[in-house]
């Protein structure tokens, strides 16, 4: 059984091979001349400006674990979407309730005030 | 094509009533002024009442429910029903702690509920990935849970640590998980008995990496060494009624599912598994009981001694017998009762902030507060394993079936820690009964809702110390179909 895996483990020791000699010779052989331009960290062609390790409010965590947790569960959405058809009745009915439960958490971080950008 | 039936909805019954009850409380939990949020505590044991009933009614339809996946059998039921008994237990200790700590927020009852919830679906479910997705329900509500004091530092060193090694652990089932189905193509477990029997995979060393793998993500959250590195400094941190919660609930699913799976689905490579248990009994027992000797704080101590029953638990698991098997049901009710009971009695005690936590803190407190010190002498008898309480049938029922299995050894290791366990039990005992001076523990009455689960355990302890049968015949019952079921595999 473990041998139809073998292909698998030869491709990786290739695809293994090949990224350390591709690596090692441009070190090897490539010519390095660094300059404070080259140096600097790429930010779209832009000079860099300030430190990038500043504080900024705790809101912003809380929209992106929110926004997480809704855009995943909309997610579900989809795949039964594409099935819907056949799943009848008890399929509506089952994200029905689904949706329902996401509004009752909808509920709660809003009236929370989670939503509430200038607390 | 998946098709479902009515009938699975009812054989999941008690978890969707503790899932709508935990919804509610969550969208009530804004609308309540803080002064009276125990209206959603006293809502969610209403919750677990009925779920209750609702298992109740659930065994009265047994079999598998969506597609094999989940089974209500005596097995599972029993489990839920120690679940339910689990969190009510807990919720009747954290009414009157959560107002006194200041972190009186409805979502703890919540998530209590949560956490019953994955419990319940561990004990359940007969399908790999459905265990997983318990074990993920009930470890995310216990990860909060752990860290509810905000402003507390400990609880939140407990919560960080159990979060990181938990999830840890929990990548470790999964590897394990996944090492199965590439071996056997399925995560049934009852297909995975029937293939493994049937093929003879069992020898090959890739199933041995997959049991160890699933056994050291279970291992974690019964925490037996040695994987047990994470539990004094979590049950320390963590506020004392979640304490209760976590040293009996997520323990007693995980043994759930240990018993479901090494000893139902790997029966057929029954030597690895074996020899692992074995190990890890004698770690843990050995471990538990000495370090917890050294203890000062009796939060620390309790959080050994929950290591160290662990450890007699895996004795009567690696017994492997049918007889085996009921004691361990047995025993873990028994647990239960015991650690519940003295979490949820060391929060009074320890007063505003949890601060009276030495064991010196109880210097003659047997004179000040007789009725406490004689609950808490219960508990530290029962737990130690003194005659006439359910500590000691316990042990004995769990020793018992190794014996009868031949596992002299192992025996003979349990019963000498056991009664090294002792002396760190009385310690507690004798300094509340023959110091003199003055305690550190407050003096405030207990609340009603405390005096009442104090009552359940102390009672239960003493039914169950004099009259086993009451439940070791419902134990033997639950055991016994399992078996017979493997046996027929086989």
């Amino acid at each position: 059984m473990l041998e139809a895996y073998l292909p698998v483990l030869v491709h990786f020791l290739v695809v293994l091979a090949l990224g350390l000699i591709i690596l090692g010779l441009s070190a090897w052989v490539g010519v390095k001349r660094p300059s404070p331009e080259k140096l600097a960290p790429y930010e779209c062609g832009m000079p860099p400006v300030g430190d990038a390790r500043e504080r900024f409010s705790i809101s912003f965590y809380l929209v992106g674990m929110l926004f997480i947790l809704f855009d995943v569960e909309v997610a579900f959405l989809f795949p039964w979407a594409v099935v819907y058809k056949s799943l009848k009745w008890p399929g509506f009915l089952e994200m029905f309730l689904y949706i329902a439960i996401l509004l009752a958490g909808y509920l709660y971080i809003w009236k929370k005030g989670a939503l509430d950008w200038s607390r | 094509m998946i098709t479902v039936q009515a009938s699975d909805f009812i054989r999941i019954l008690p978890q969707e009533i503790l899932s709508a009850f935990a919804i509610l409380v969550m969208v009530f939990e804004p609308f309540l002024p803080s002064s009276r949020k125990v209206v959603l505590g006293w809502f969610s044991l209403l919750g677990v009442v009925a779920a209750g009933a609702a298992a109740v009614r659930t065994s009265y339809s047994l079999g598998p429910a969506f597609n094999a996946s989940i089974a209500a059998d005596p097995f599972s039921i029993y489990f839920i029903a120690l679940f339910l008994l689990v969190a009510a237990l807990c919720l009747l200790g954290s009414f009157n702690y959560l107002q006194r700590d200041n972190i009186n927020h409805g979502e703890f009852y919540a998530l209590i509920l949560m956490g019953t919830v994955g419990m319940c679906f561990m004990a359940a479910s007969t399908e790999l990935i459905m265990i997983f997705l318990g074990l993920e329900i009930s470890s995310l509500s216990t990860y909060v849970l752990a860290g509810f004091k905000r402003h507390d530092g400990l609880s939140n060193e407990a919560s960080l640590k159990y979060f990181l090694l938990g999830s840890f652990a929990t990548a470790f089932f999964l590897y394990g998980i996944a090492f199965v189905y590439g071996l056997t193509g399925t995560t049934n477990l009852m297909t995975l008995s029937e293939r493994l029997s049937r093929t003879g995979t069992g020898g090959t060393p890739l199933l041995w990496v997959a049991i160890v793998l699933m056994f050291i993500g279970l291992g974690f959250k019964v925490s037996t060494a040695p994987f047990h590195v994470w539990t004094p400094d979590v049950y320390q941190g963590a506020p004392a009624p979640v304490t209760a919660f976590l040293s009996v609930g997520p323990k007693a699913a995980a043994f759930a599912v240990i018993l479901r799976i090494f000893l139902g689905a790997f029966h057929a490579v029954g030597s690895v598994s074996f020899q692992m248990l074995w190990l890890s009994a004698i770690l843990t027992m050995v471990v538990g009981n000495l370090a917890a000797l050294w203890q000062s704080n009796v939060k620390r101590l309790l959080a050994y001694s929950a290591i160290a029953h662990a450890g007699y638990v895996l004795v009567g698991i690696a017994a492997g017998s049918a007889e085996g098997v009921s004691a361990v049901l047995f025993y873990l009710t028994v647990y239960a009762l015991m650690n519940v009971g003295a979490f949820i009695l060391i929060a009074p005690i320890a007063g505003t902030g949890e601060r009276a936590l030495r064991v010196e803190d109880y210097t003659g407190l047997g004179y000040t507060r007789p009725g406490v010190a004689a609950c808490l002498t219960v508990f530290m008898l029962s737990l130690g394993g003194i005659p006439t309480t359910a500590g000691f049938l316990g042990k004995f029922y769990l020793f018992r079936a190794a014996i009868h299995a031949h596992l002299i050894g192992l025996v003979i290791v349990a019963v000498l820690t056991s009664v090294v366990s002792v002396y760190y039990y009385l310690r507690l005992v004798v300094v509340m009964y023959m110091r003199e001076g003055q305690p550190q523990a407050t003096s405030e009455p207990l609340p009603l809702a405390l005096r009442v689960a104090l009552a359940t355990s102390v009672i239960g302890i003493f039914v169950l110390g004099l009259f086993p049968l009451l439940l070791k015949k419902k134990g033997e019952a639950e055991a016994s179909p399992r078996h017979t079921k493997l046996a027929q595999v086989r």
